[in-house]
């Protein structure tokens, strides 16, 4: 339910995140380091350019190191069988996001470019309670809402109870629900 | 692929403009933050595809390898840029900054 | 086209100077940082730009990567560090009311 809200920012309380179980004991599968050796191998070859023996070498060499080290950074969640079906929604949620982003922009430079720009516009902050579970798609959920003009993620607490700032009710209204209801259906929660 | 260029890069410096005199207009920090985040992001994207395809016509591996690194640029502004105005705002509610609205006293027009 | 391109960099050379407004004259800290923060993401744009008028792309494609990367630590750094309302308020003193620190 998106409601007004006239919460003053002094009396609010932030809730620190507790760790989860699987932060305080790290599950480093064989397979999420594969998948992050590759990735970061790709990344590698694309910003050197150069293919002979030396600079492959050392790309090698390098991306094993920081394999080693930070594997369950990229990959937190050892369930890895998952993953390429994740992938594949999230590559088709792109192309919806991207026409979202197009239209709420050419709606926002409307308003800049508006003379009478101080009555159409009408800032409020507004709420609304998130269904989403793990952190990695309420982080994709409160990026996809600030990467809409129109709407700022203030704030989402461990129970997702989300907080943003919109421009006008119109762009606050009925967005960020359909965003909400698209990623659940991306990592199927 | 010149005109396509010619075009992206055109739209690429309308949403730029629309950044740059939207954070002059608007009227307070939390309204001021959503020209100023997003359409710069958007102008971002839309010159860099325009320059992308510029750059690929003569088609070698160089070329490419440079029209994708442009792409990649876009990919990391993409994930940093909600970031950054994230942490932005945050800065601005944990400060208390009131958020500007609308006279109570005078009528929707 | 090579003309099209050095005036699509001097356009964008005027909008940073307006974006440089907002960074002199806004009346809070967080204001002068929205200002910084389209200058960055500007000045991303202008060096790819520049590249293109030198024909030199793929030595300025790494250093607007590097730029934008740069853009993204300076944001970050500096929100986390005026997140305090000490200090905030010291140039506009009489337009808000005190109040309890956050």
């Amino acid at each position: 339910m998106v409601e007004q809200a006239k919460v003053s920012p002094q009396n609010r309380s932030y809730e620190q995140g507790t760790p989860s179980p699987s932060d305080v004991q790290p599950e480093k599968s064989r397979a999420s380091r594969i998948i992050t050796f590759v990735i970061l191998f790709v990344i590698w070859l694309l910003l050197s350019g150069r293919f002979d023996l030396l600079h492959i070498g050392l790309g090698v060499a390098s991306c094993f190191l920081v394999t080693l080290f930070s594997a369950d950074l990229l990959l937190p969640s050892p369930d890895v069988m998952r993953l390429p079906g994740i992938w594949f929604r999230f590559i088709k949620y792109i192309p919806w996001l991207l026409y979202e982003v197009l239209a709420a922009n050419i709606h926002v430079m409307y308003l800049v470019f508006h003379p009478r720009m101080m009555r159409l516009i009408d800032p409020r902050i507004m709420e609304f309670d998130s269904k989403l579970k793990s952190d990695i798609s309420r982080v994709t959920l409160a990026n996809s809402i600030t990467l809409t003009p129109g709407t700022i993620t203030i704030h989402i607490s461990i129970y997702g109870h989300i907080t943003f700032h919109a421009i006008d009710i119109e762009s606050g209204k009925s967005l960020p629900l359909i965003m909400d209801a698209r990623i659940a259906d991306i990592f199927k929660e | 692929m010149n005109f396509m260029a010619v075009v992206f890069v055109l739209l690429g410096l309308l949403f730029f403009t629309g950044g740059a005199v939207g954070i002059i207009r608007m009227p307070d920090f939390y309204s001021r933050l959503h020209p100023a985040g997003k359409l710069d992001t958007m102008g971002l994207l839309m010159s860099m595809l325009g320059v992308a395809l510029y750059t690929i016509q003569e088609f070698s591996l160089g070329e490419v390898l440079t029209g994708l690194k442009i792409m990649f640029i876009v990919v990391f502004v993409f994930i940093t840029s909600p970031t950054a105005t994230h942490a932005i705002v945050d800065a601005g509610v944990r400060a208390g900054l009131e958020p500007w609205t609308q006279d109570i006293s005078r009528e929707e027009p | 086209m090579h003309h099209f391109f050095l005036f699509a960099a001097i356009f964008m050379a005027l909008l940073i100077i307006f974006s440089l407004y907002r960074a002199v004259i806004g009346p809070t800290v967080l204001d002068r940082l929205i200002g910084v923060n389209a200058i960055g993401s500007k000045t991303t744009a202008l060096l790819i730009l520049t590249g293109l008028l030198y024909h030199r792309v793929e030595m300025f494609v790494d250093i607007a990567l590097a730029y934008a990367m740069l853009n993204f630590v300076t944001v970050i750094a500096a929100s986390r560090y005026f997140q305090k309302r000490k200090g905030l308020f010291d140039e506009i003193e009489g337009t808000q009311k005190e109040g309890d620190i956050s």
